[in-house]
Formats: C-alpha cells, sequence, structure tokens
C-alpha cells in the first residue's frame, strides 16, 4: 500500500496539474472545499447580520426616518420613511434561517469537517471527493436561490424560521407565503440534499480511513464531535425534508396534511382533517437536534483549541465523549419542548420537562471538564483560546436559561418571549458562533500557511465577546417583562411601553459589534496575503494534521501517512520515576511539553507510563510484519 | 455634502487605524515578539477577563436590583403564584451556579497564566470528580422537575365545573371573545357558517347560541375559576395575557383551552400599581402575519358582583344584529326572542346599539388605520 501511495503523491508534489476550474472552483480537494464553504459562511454571515441591524433599528429607534435605507429596500420603506410591518417579519425569518442553516450548519460543518476530518485522522481525502464536491454546489445553488428570493416583490418567507403552517401555507396570509416561501422550500430542499451528501462522506471516512493505529479511543474530540454532528443531520434533516414536502402539497396540490376549517380572505378552504401541530412535530424533530448540530462541532473545536492551549490533556476525554454521545441521542427525544403551550396533550410535556432537564446533566459535565482542563494549566491566551474561553461562558449563560423554558410550568409566561431570544442566541447563536471564529483563528496557518494578527485578534475578541453580551443579557429583562417576540413595535400594549431605553441600548450594541466584526474581516483577508508566514506547528499542538507540510498538497502527507501511537492529548506529560532520577532538573525542564499523536513509545522512555512500556514491544512487531509485507 | 464629509472622515480613520496596524505589526518584527510563544499580552488578556468579571457581574447585579419592579409584571392569577415562585426558585439555583462557574472561569486565567518555568498538572481523569458533578447536577434538576412537574399537572388539569367559559377567538388581526349567556351553554359553531356578520361561525340553530354575547371586552370575575376556551380563524395565533401568566396557542381546526383564577380587579391593580390608567391586556404571541404586534383586546377583572352586573346588561347577538336573527330557523325564532331578549318591534335598532354599533365601526376604523 505505502509504496503505491508515495508513488501516487511523488506525482502530486509537482502540484497544478488541473487548471484554474478545476483546482479552485470544481475541486475535490477537502482543503478546498471547506475554504469553499467557509467563505460561503463568512458572506452568509455578513448578510444575515446585516439583516439584524436592519430590523434592530427599527426596534431601538422606532421613530427613526429609514428612508436612507430605501435605495435597498424599495418599496418595504414607505413614504414616511417607515419599514414596512410585514417586511419587518421578512428580515427576522431570513436573518434566522440563513444563521441557522447558511452560516452555522454549512459554514461551521462544512469548514471543519472538511478541512480537519482527512488531516486529522491521517487520510488523503474524503472517501468520496466528489460526493463532497456536490455537496458544496448543492448548497451554494440553494444559497443562491434564498439570495434571489430576498428580491422578490412580493418578499421573501416571512413566517418565521420555523415556517409554522397555515401562515406559511396560505399567500392570503402573508404576501411573503407567496412565491417567497416557495423559493424558501426549494432551497431548504437543496439544502438538505448537501447536508447529506456531506454527512455521509464524513461519516464513512471517519469509520473507513482512519490511519494506522488510530484507533475511535484516539480520535481527537474534534473528530468525535463532526461523526456525532453528522449521525444527527442524517437522522433529522429527511424528516425536516419530509415536513417540507408534505407542506409543498399543502400549497400546491390540494392537500391538508397541514390545514383544517380556516376561513380566510373571505372565503372558507375546503380543508378538514389536517393538523397545524404535525408540522410542529415533525419541524422539532430536526429543529431540536438542529441545535446541536450548530454546537457540537463548536464544542469539539473548543475542547481541542483549550486542551492544547492549556498545555493540558483535556480532562475526562471518556466523559466528553460520553457525554457528546448523551447529548445526540437525547436531543432526538427533546423536541416537543418547543411545543408546551400548543394544546398538545399535557401528559407528553410531561414527559418532554423530564427528557429536556434530563439532557442537561451531560452539557453541566462538558462545562465542568473544561473548567477542570483550565484549572493548574499553563494558559496561553491565543486569539483561538480568548473565543473559546469566550464560547464556554455564553454556554453556561444561555445553558443555565434553558433549565427555565425546559420547565413547562414556567415556560408557559417565558415561551415566544425575549427570554427565549436570550437564551438561544446565547447558547447555540454566540456560542457555535465562538466556536466558528475560534476554529478560524486557530486552523488558519493550516488553511493558508500564514498566520492572522494576534493583536487584531485580540480586540476582535473583546469587542465581540462583550458586545454579544451586550446585546443578549438585557433581552433576559425584555422578556421577563413579557416582551413577545417577532414584534414590530411593541407601544400598542401598556403594558410593554416601558424599556425603550434598553432597547436604544441592545441596537447601538448589536451595531457597535457588526462592525467589530470588519476587524476580523480584514484581519482575514490581509493575513491570507501578507499575513507572517506560519511555522510547521505554530500552537505546539498534537494531532496530526501539524505533521504535514506547511501547505499541504493534494494528498496532504508527501511521504507515507503518519501512523498513530498515542492519543491527542499527552501535554506537559510528567516524566516518570526512573528518569526523574536520571535527568537532570535542567533537562527536565528543557524537554517539550506536547508529545504528537505520531510519536512511538520507544521514542518517549522518559515519560512512558508501566503500561505504555509494555507497548513498546508491540510497535517493534507491527513494524516488522510491514516491513515484510512492503517485500512482498 | 454632509453625507461626504462623513464618507470622508470614516475613510481617514479607517486609513489610521491600518497605519497603526502596519507600524505595528513592524515593531513585533523588529522586537522579534511574533516569534515567542507567549508575550505581554498573555498577562493583559488575563487581567481583562478578571477586569469583565467585576464590572460585569458588578453591572448585571446593580442592574438586577435597582430596576427590579421594571422587569416584573404585576402577578393576578392563582397559578401564576407557583410558577413565579418555581421561576425565582430555579433563577435562585442557576445564579449561584453562573456565578461559581464565571469566577471559576475568569479567575483561572490570571492564576494559570503562561509562565515558562511552571509545567501545567497533568491532570486527565478523575472518577470521583466527574461522579460528583454528574450526581449532583442531576439531583438538583430532579427537584426541579418534580416541583415543576407538580404545578403543571394543576394548571393542565381538567377545569373545574363551576368555571366560567368563554369562548376566545384569534383571527387576522384581533381577538373576538363569545360568552355563553345565562344558559352558560356556548352555541354550537363550524367555521363553514362563518360570514362578516357571522365572524364566528356560530351555528343558529342551536339554542344554546340565543343568549350568547361578543363583548368589546373580556371581564373576568374575580377569585372565580375562568375557562378560556381557545380557537382560531385563519392561522395560528397565542393567548397571551401576561398578568395572569396564561399562554396557550390558538389553533385553526383544534381548539384549545386554559383555566385559571384571576384574584386582582382591575381597580385593586390599578391602585397597586398606582397607575390609574392601567389595564389588563391580552397579546398574541405566536407569529400571525403583519399586525401581529397590534392584536390587542383589554381584560376587564371585576368583583363578583359587577361582573354579573355587566353581563346581565349585555345584549345577545341575535338581539343585536337582525341578520344574525334571520339566521335562526323559523320554528326556533320565538325562542331565540325569550332567550336572547330580542325586541320584535319595526325599529329593531334601539339607541343604545345603535351608538355601540357606530362606536365598533370607529374602532374597526382606528385599528385598520394603525396597520
Ligand atoms: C449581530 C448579531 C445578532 C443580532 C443583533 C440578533 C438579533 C436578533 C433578534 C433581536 C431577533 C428576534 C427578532 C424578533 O423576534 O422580532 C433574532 C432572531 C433570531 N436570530 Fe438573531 N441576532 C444575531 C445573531 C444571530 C446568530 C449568530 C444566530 C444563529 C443561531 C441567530 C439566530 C436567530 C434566530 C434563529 C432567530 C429567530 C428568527 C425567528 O424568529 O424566526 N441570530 N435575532
Ligand atoms: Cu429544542
Ligand atoms: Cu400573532
Amino acid at each position: 500500500m505505502s509504496t503505491e501511495d508515495t508513488m501516487h503523491n511523488n506525482e502530486h508534489d509537482h502540484e497544478h496539474h488541473g487548471n484554474f476550474w478545476t483546482t479552485y472552483v470544481f475541486s475535490t480537494d477537502h482543503k478546498i472545499i471547506a475554504k469553499q464553504f467557509l467563505i460561503s459562511g463568512i458572506i452568509w454571515a455578513l448578510l444575515g447580520g446585516a439583516l439584524s441591524v436592519i430590523f434592530r433599528l427599527q426596534l431601538g429607534f422606532p421613530d427613526m426616518d429609514l428612508t436612507w435605507l430605501k435605495p435597498i429596500l424599495g418599496e418595504w420603506i414607505d413614504m414616511q420613511g417607515k419599514l414596512d410591518p410585514e417586511f419587518y417579519l421578512a428580515l427576522v425569518t431570513m436573518h434566522g434561517t440563513i444563521m441557522v442553516f447558511f452560516v452555522l450548519t454549512a459554514g461551521l460543518s462544512g469548514t471543519f469537517s472538511n478541512f480537519l476530518i482527512p488531516l486529522q485522522i491521517g487520510a488523503r481525502d474524503m472517501a468520496s471527493g466528489f460526493m463532497n464536491m456536490l455537496s458544496y454546489w448543492f448548497f451554494f445553488v440553494s444559497g443562491v436561490i434564498m439570495f434571489i428570493s430576498l428580491f422578490l416583490e412580493t418578499g421573501p418567507a416571512s413566517g418565521g424560521w420555523v415556517i409554522y403552517p397555515p401562515l406559511s401555507a396560505l399567500p392570503q396570509a402573508m404576501s411573503g407565503s407567496g412565491l417567497g416561501m416557495t423559493m424558501w422550500l426549494l432551497a431548504m430542499a437543496l439544502f438538505i440534499v448537501s447536508t447529506l451528501l456531506g454527512g455521509i462522506n464524513y461519516i464513512t471516512t471517519i469509520i473507513n480511513l482512519r490511519t494506522h493505529g488510530m484507533t475511535f479511543t484516539k480520535l481527537p474530540l474534534t473528530i468525535w464531535a463532526f461523526f456525532l454532528t453528522a449521525i444527527i443531520g442524517l437522522l433529522s434533516f429527511p424528516v425536516l425534508l419530509s415536513a417540507a414536502l408534505l407542506l409543498i402539497f399543502d400549497r400546491s396540490f390540494g392537500t391538508s396534511f397541514y390545514l383544517s376549517e380556516i376561513y380566510i380572505g373571505g372565503e372558507a378552504l375546503p380543508n378538514i382533517g389536517g393538523s397545524p401541530i404535525l408540522f410542529q412535530h415533525l419541524f422539532w424533530f430536526l429543529g431540536h437536534p438542529e441545535v446541536y448540530i450548530v454546537l457540537l462541532p463548536s464544542l469539539g473545536i473548543t475542547s481541542e483549541i483549550i486542551a492544547t492551549n492549556s498545555r493540558k490533556p483535556i480532562f475526562g476525554y471518556r466523559a466528553m465523549i460520553g457525554s457528546m454521545m448523551g447529548i445526540a441521542i437525547l436531543s432526538f427525544v427533546v423536541w416537543a419542548h418547543h411545543m408546551f403551550v400548543t394544546g398538545m396533550n399535557p401528559f407528553l410535556g410531561s414527559i418532554f420537562t423530564l427528557l429536556t432537564l434530563i439532557i442537561a446533566i451531560p452539557s453541566a459535565v462538558k462545562v465542568f471538564n473544561y473548567l477542570t482542563t483550565l484549572w493548574k494549566g499553563n494558559l496561553v491566551f491565543t486569539p483561538a483560546m480568548l473565543f473559546s474561553i469566550g464560547l464556554v461562558s455564553y454556554f453556561i449563560s444561555g445553558g443555565l436559561t434553558g433549565l427555565f423554558m425546559g420547565n413547562s410550568a414556567i415556560d408557559i409566561q417565558m415561551h415566544d418571549t425575549y427570554f427565549i431570544v436570550a437564551h438561544f442566541h446565547l447558547v447555540m447563536g454566540s456560542a457555535a458562533f465562538f466556536g466558528m471564529l475560534a476554529g478560524v483563528y486557530h486552523w488558519f496557518p493550516k488553511m493558508f500557511g500564514r498566520m492572522m494578527d494576534a493583536k487584531l485578534g485580540y480586540v476582535h475578541f473583546w469587542l465581540t465577546f462583550i458586545g454579544v453580551y451586550l446585546i443578549f443579557f438585557p433581552m433576559h429583562y425584555i422578556g421577563m417583562a413579557g416582551f413577545p417576540r417577532r414584534y414590530y413595535s411593541w407601544t400598542n400594549f401598556d403594558t410593554f411601553n416601558g424599556f425603550t431605553d434598553l432597547n436604544m441600548f441592545v441596537s447601538v450594541a448589536a451595531i457597535v459589534t457588526f462592525i467589530a466584526q470588519f476587524i476580523f474581516l480584514f484581519n482575514f483577508f490581509y493575513s491570507m496575503f501578507k499575513g507572517r508566514r506560519a511555522t510547521a506547528n505554530p500552537w505546539k499542538s498534537t494531532t496530526l494534521e501539524w505533521t504535514t507540510p506547511i501547505n499541504p498538497g493534494h494528498g496532504n502527507w508527501p511521504g507515507d501517512i503518519p501512523k498513530v501511537y498515542r492519543w491527542p492529548y499527552d501535554l506537559s506529560k510528567p516524566v516518570n520515576e526512573e528518569y526523574s532520577k536520571k535527568l537532570s532538573e535542567k533537562e527536565i525542564q528543557e524537554m517539550p511539553d506536547f508529545i504528537p499523536q505520531s510519536v512511538p513509545f520507544s521514542k518517549t522512555p522518559e515519560t512512558n507510563f508501566q503500561n505504555e512500556n509494555e507497548l513498546i514491544a508491540l510497535e517493534k512487531e507491527e513494524n516488522k510484519a510491514i516491513v515484510v509485507n512492503e517485500e512482498k | 455634502m454632509f453625507q461626504v464629509v462623513i464618507g470622508i472622515g470614516i475613510l481617514l480613520i479607517v486609513l489610521i487605524l491600518f497605519m497603526l496596524f502596519r507600524i505595528g505589526t513592524l515593531l513585533d518584527v523588529v522586537k522579534g515578539s511574533g516569534q515567542k510563544t507567549v508575550t505581554k499580552s498573555n498577562k493583559v488578556n488575563a487581567l481583562l477577563f478578571f477586569v469583565f468579571l467585576i464590572l460585569g457581574f458588578g453591572s448585571i447585579f446593580v442592574y438586577s436590583y435597582v430596576y427590579f419592579d421594571d422587569y416584573n409584571i404585576p402577578l393576578a392569577s392563582e397559578h401564576g403564584a407557583d410558577t413565579d415562585f418555581l421561576f425565582w426558585v430555579t433563577m435562585v439555583i442557576t445564579g449561584v451556579v453562573f456565578f461559581i462557574t464565571h469566577i471559576l472561569l475568569f479567575v483561572f486565567p490570571m492564576k494559570y497564566s503562561y509562565n515558562e518555568k511552571r509545567k501545567a498538572l497533568f491532570f486527565p481523569e478523575n472518577h470521583k470528580l466527574e461522579l460528583i458533578w454528574t450526581v449532583v447536577p442531576a439531583i438538583v434538576l430532579s427537584i426541579l422537575i418534580f416541583s415543576g412537574l407538580k404545578v403543571w399537572g394543576e394548571i393542565t388539569s381538567k377545569a373545574p365545573e363551576d368555571a366560567e367559559v368563554i369562548e376566545v377567538m384569534g383571527q387576522q388581526f384581533a381577538w373576538t371573545p363569545r360568552y355563553p349567556g345565562a344558559d352558560n351553554k356556548l352555541g354550537e359553531f363550524d367555521y363553514r357558517l362563518i360570514s362578516v356578520d357571522n365572524k364566528m361561525g356560530v351555528d343558529f340553530s342551536d339554542e344554546g347560541s340565543y343568549d350568547d354575547f361578543i363583548p368589546r371586552e373580556i371581564h373576568l370575575p374575580k377569585g372565580k375559576p375562568v375557562l378560556f376556551k381557545i380557537r382560531a380563524r385563519d392561522v395560528i395565533h397565542s393567548v397571551f395575557a401576561p398578568h395572569f401568566r396564561v399562554k396557550m396557542d390558538a389553533v385553526p381546526g383544534m381548539p384549545t383551552s386554559f383555566h385559571f383564577v384571576p384574584t386582582k380587579t382591575t381597580q385593586e391593580m390599578r391602585n397597586e400599581t398606582e397607575n390609574p390608567e392601567f389595564n389588563y391586556e391580552l397579546a398574541c404571541a405566536e407569529i400571525c402575519g403583519r399586525g401581529h404586534f397590534a392584536m390587542r383586546m383589554i381584560i376587564v377583572v371585576d368583583t363578583p358582583e359587577d361582573y354579573e352586573k355587566w353581563k346581565s346588561e349585555q345584549m345577545s347577538l341575535v338581539a343585536q344584529n337582525e341578520t344574525l336573527f334571520g339566521l335562526v330557523p323559523d320554528d326556533k325564532k320565538e325562542l331565540a326572542i325569550i332567550k336572547g331578549k330580542v325586541e320584535v318591534k319595526e325599529e329593531v335598532v334601539t339607541e343604545s346599539s345603535e351608538e355601540e354599533i357606530i362606536e365598533t365601526e370607529e374602532n374597526l376604523e382606528e385599528a385598520q388605520a394603525s396597520l
């Protein structure tokens, strides 16, 4: 096997066979595809963020004259310079859809699963490069359709990112439920195809293409996270597809899956017997796992970054895997906690309260493990590390408010208020976003062979970290005061008439935080071309991707793929008793504080534990066997 | 002109920032600090976490304390006392966890920031610790779950027999309440019977409907159980009465319900909040289209005596609207006249109802104008 591979790769050392199109556009190289996902994700994030700035203007400054937005928004700004209430809903809907699916599912999983899976498990590429390429291009087309829908005269889909029928099924109910909704459904169908193509690839690659010695218990936590994420996606996205299909039938072919006893636009519709609640069950059967699809990759990424920059093994490696598995399984049986007040059978509500609060346990374990990893570490605050710590903070803050919403009795009051907006923006939005940013800062050197500027990274982190809290923390208070979400304005109600200054404050914070992201953008694109050149292993990391050349070509390793001998967290491993007597203080001081996964135990007698010394004999035998094989 | 100046200003600022950035990186190269793993920034960042801890938590604490009344909606229902209690118990528990974990999270950076002379502790696992922090949250969560479920069970139990039944229907973009009248029976409805006059689709061949009435505000008796029977005409809405801690979706084709006991009259609440203008309100909490944010209805809580008095003053649907009376089958007209207190004169429209109709129309116009 080895010789063949080497030959194959010698060929690739002289890079650039293909033309521009096959190398950078229709590429099957996982690294290029990852960058395509990343850049697309960044563009979508900017758009999604910009939409939120517009509706935050409306909420914070309801009297503001928005005529200056007319060149972009056209008829959606009326003669008095007011935003159209229906377009407000369109903005919220598109913001949610873009952020959840295009940025934090495709942009996050697509980028890092693609980039890291082959590099960290020691594979030359994904199991199917072609499917991988298709996955990106399905996503791309889906994005184009969604983007075009923004400019329809009747507006894009506007019924909320959860598109509950009948609102989303009936164009009479709101204009966004016309062509805009059709395009939303089409775009999402393509998006699901993309996710499934990607997911199948991630799973098969991780199962089949691990390098010699890379057992499942030696996989970095990133890979575990991507693996479980892909499985969740594979099981839940088809359900969304079927929900969408039934909705398409109801919209276009006169079926009554979700419609019953409706009188609208001056006429009684013939549909009887359908159930809008059925849609909600189907939607949240994806929708809840979706929040973990968004979050788990980020948790994997930060586990890796926190361990590396604490110069310490991640605490409770097995517990981390266990809790991720727990979360993955439980995420399928909590969906109805989004539906406590839909009139669903109250007994079901009790069951889902129970299950929901159980899922808090593995989440708590993860937090404690992060904290213990930091404890007595030797902490290096790279920008990636800062963002990872930020993630832990948001995960705690947002996770804790989950205990309110998950408790059906309390949820009666909090449901669909700004309390939930605060909750999910912290725990899923901001936490996942920070994981993504941390990942970019951390693996940028591997992606582009250059370093991002650390100082700009610090400024970006502090502005964003504080900014996010300033935006979302006040929303808890607004929510406790009962302010309902998806409201164009609250002035119609005496009860919701306060907090104008706080809303203004939140909007200003949102705008500043949004602008701060341009620091990142500048850093990203500038460093890509002009950044300091990276060294081979800038963060002194143990995982396999840092054993590749600084700019890995197609196939990743020019020679043989390295073998793996140990788990990925041999950081600050102590010198064993035998050697602490033999070596001088100074020698011990000067030993590197990390041992890459590809270093065999026979090379590190100083730090081996007793049982690891026994493995050395095995290593030797295996090497012999391979030599014999190759001679054949 | 003004815009141009602003534009140039922004451009200049960006340019200056860029120059500063270039100079900074060049200096770094000269000093060679880019090569070191750890620079002075490490200490600065660690310190900033600590500052964030003090200032951030300080302001959260102060804000929560000073503005307590602003974000606490006064309470006016029996079950609301239980859910509020649960809310605050959860708040205390999560608050403690929030502060402890964050103190650790932000103090560790200061305490353990990088030092070349120190080595991190190799501490890959400790089963005892892990067991503790699995079991302790599990116990605390069980307490929360079971106290929550108890309250939930009570709230969602069957409504008491003597509850005042009120139908609430959501439509784009208004609420319509219907009272069963003296017979305590709501007349049947069918969505195919809906028309401009009969906006709730009441079936006037059902005798229960003859004394049903549709008021302009919802009135509730203090201290008596009230049962909302909730439905929707077009899309999903959600009945949200924040002071009563009531929320329940209104779903087309699937009637829902919610029962509760109001504990304070509107007048009492006015005194309590020292706001003579105070009114209980009903809002919509599920996105339902353009006017979602404007589905307001006033709820008035009366003393039981005032409530009965108010009820007896309301005019039944058949008495109020000739067209609706026309929908009553001929053989039941007699009954409708008696039950609905219909005045059978040539001029059906009495003075008071004329006034009311005009007012309603004005209201409608107002509502439409505000959209
Ligand atoms: C610049 C940062 C952001 C700001 C200022 C912001 C603000 C908001 C606000 C105020 C709402 C509620 C609007 C309403 O209910 O009327 C909202 C909705 C939402 N946001 Fe964000 N958001 C931001 C970033 C994100 C991110 C990173 C995510 C990723 C998960 C996200 C996901 C959502 C979702 C799913 C909704 C619900 C949409 C719906 O109601 O249908 N947002 N956002
Ligand atoms: Cu959920
Ligand atoms: Cu609504």
